[in-house]
């Protein structure tokens, strides 16, 4: 239907306009895209590469002579290396955690707030406050604020009721940096939800409703296929970020208690021990985990993406 | 209108009035840590560190003049201002190099735009440890170490892919027969671009903006490696609270309060565009 009235528009010649030759009407669509293009990769691509080439070999900073070429050696010590298989597995269980926990929560306040009450603008601004929090205050506001076991808010809540009074960070190490995650994330998964939850189709809720369809039914029928997209895509972003968390983990437990994650590990290992190898060795690590992951996340999107195309 | 009718109408706005008050409870449970914050940041020291917590206890501004340094310590301002002009310059270079490329990607699409779509996001995937340490050496190599500029570098490789995505989502809305018509009227690239696509598409490069605004602000591992004495950034500056002890509670609360302010603000204020831009323009 649409294709006859603009397929004449974009096949005419304008008699006016000379048109130049395809090939350099070709590099002219193109040539918007390039500066992005090179920009991102000098500054990624190429570090990249030289983290790969400095990986294969023994190189200490402090003694930068005795630099030399060792091979694998370096993948072999870290992979055989227990705190370094520990961290990968505090990677994992950190951000599934702190993903799923966010996501789960984000979406029973997306709900809420889809309906109308008194406030409701009020108690989204509420909502949306701690992703606003620059992430080294919200860590700081956890470990100091919250958590300390003398005079921290939690056990002087704890107080009133006669509770315990326990040292949160170093009886619950991970949880305690989980905890302090979810705060943050929650409303991010909570806006994207919410976003999804509003651009729902209304008459097919309101005849579904007409048709006697219980809450539920709407919910598990309607809300939650058409929300697949925005839970795919808040785990996505979500996932993306929190893999390479730093500011939490630097700041609450400076990697102690068994917290330390991978971005964690590879900046110490550099940054402290002064081991470029390894870091790099161990960096390149991170990569393979990330790629694996992307592989998988990526077909998600691209399936986002068909779903999008085909409605254009 | 049947009894029936009548009854359901009515226990549907008392569930309504119950799920309201729920959402209430949520949103202060959410906001609490951060109402105590500010209440602590007006507290002297001895009143913040007491357990049970105080509320009643006499406000000062002692927590703040502390913080900007009045009482000896180093001041915040340089380290805002270094904070300030990372985020603003890397924003203003992402949305230079990132216009241009959604353009084409949306617009005018490329054969194969998927695929370089797809190698933006890729990158975003690559952790940034992955290639900190080579960054590190060059720039200890070629005197760029504390220097704002490497991170205003690496902030706008940070945030172009996203920033890419998103534009290129909110460019895909403006349809392409207006383009068309406006070419055939003989308007060159640079008037469409500035009298047809732009006002479409301005909240969505707004709601971009907003975002690599905020993440650029917050940023810490780059800017903890990177920058020293010259170019620390705010949450760098905050770092130096990691260790402190009980005694300056206060002073905590009120640069963590001080540092967020500017993130808070902007996100308050545009509410609407930041749930519009973290859904990638997803959601029109």
């Amino acid at each position: 239907m649409t294709a006859t009235t603009t397929a004449p528009v974009a096949t005419t010649p304008v008699p006016t306009v000379k048109q130049p030759p395809a090939r350099l009407r070709a590099w002219a669509t193109r040539a918007p895209l390039l500066p992005a293009l090179i920009f991102m990769v000098v500054v990624t691509q190429l570090p990249f590469v030289a983290t790969l080439v400095i990986s294969f070999f023994d190189w200490n900073a402090l003694y930068p002579d005795a630099r030399h070429f060792t091979g694998l050696e370096n993948y072999r010590q870290v992979l055989t290396d227990a705190d370094l298989r520990q961290s990968v597995w505090t990677t994992v269980l950190l951000t599934a955690a702190v993903v799923l926990a966010s996501l789960v929560l984000g979406l029973a306040l997306a709900l809420l707030l889809d309906r109308k009450f008194r406030g409701r603008g009020v108690v989204r601004t509420l909502l949306i406050a701690p992703f606003l929090v620059v992430p080294v205050a919200a860590a700081l506001l956890w470990k100091h604020v919250l958590y300390n076991p003398e005079y921290g808010l939690f056990n002087g809540l704890l107080h009133y009721v006669g509770g315990p009074q326990p040292d949160w960070i170093s009886n619950t190490p991970l949880l305690a940096v989980e905890a302090s995650l979810v705060w943050q994330w929650t409303p991010f998964m909570m806006l994207i939800l919410l976003a999804g939850l509003q651009s729902r189709d209304q008459q097919q809720m309101e005849a579904a409703r007409v048709d006697g369809a219980s809450d539920w039914q709407i919910f598990r029928y309607l809300t939650l296929p058409h929300l697949r997209r925005y839970l795919e895509l808040g785990a996505l972003l979500g996932s993306i970020y929190i893999v390479q968390n730093f500011d939490a983990v630097f700041t609450i437990t400076s990697g102690g208690l068994g917290t330390a994650n991978l971005p964690y590990t590879v900046y110490q290992s550099f940054y402290q021990a002064h081991e470029n190898g390894l870091a790099s060795a161990a960096g390149v690590l991170v990569v393979i985990g990330s790629i694996i992951i992307a592989t998988f996340a990526l077909r998600v999107v691209s399936s986002l993406f068909r779903e999008e195309v085909s409605r254009a | 209108m049947s009894a029936i009718a009548v009854q359901n109408r009515v226990r549907g706005r008392r569930k309504g009035a119950g799920l309201g008050l729920v959402a209430w409870l949520a949103g202060i449970v959410f906001f609490l840590p951060i109402a105590w914050m500010a209440l602590t940041s007006f507290h002297s020291e001895q009143d913040a560190a007491t357990n049970p917590p105080s509320f009643t206890a006499a406000l000062t501004l002692d927590g703040y003049r502390e913080f900007f340094g009045t009482g000896g310590g180093a001041s915040p301002w340089p380290a805002l201002i270094n904070s300030a002009v990372a985020s603003v310059a890397s924003t203003l270079f992402v949305l230079l190099l990132a216009l241009p490329a959604a353009y084409a990607l949306s617009i005018r699409p490329v054969k194969k735009w998927t695929d370089v779509l797809f190698f933006f996001l890729s990158t975003k995937m690559l952790p940034a440890v992955a290639g900190l340490l080579p960054i590190y050496l060059f720039a200890k190599n070629t005197d760029m170490l504390d220097n704002i500029w490497l991170l205003v570098i690496l902030y706008t490789s940070m945030n172009l892919p996203i920033a890419v995505w998103m534009m290129q989502s909110f460019l895909a809305e403006v349809p392409v027969a207006i383009i068309e018509a406006a070419r055939v009227d003989g308007a060159r690239l640079p008037t469409i671009l500035a009298r047809v696509v732009a006002p479409i598409a301005l909240p969505g490069i707004a709601a971009t903006a907003l975002i690599c605004f905020i993440f650029s602000w917050n940023e810490l591992l780059f800017a903890r490696v990177l920058t020293g004495v010259v170019a620390e950034t705010a949450p760098v500056f905050l770092t130096g609270f990691i260790t402190s002890q009980g005694l300056f509670l206060a002073k905590v609360c009120a640069a963590s309060l001080v540092i967020s302010l500017p993130v808070l603000a902007a996100g308050f204020a545009a509410q609407d565009k930041l749930v519009q831009g973290l859904s990638l323009g997803a959601v029109k």
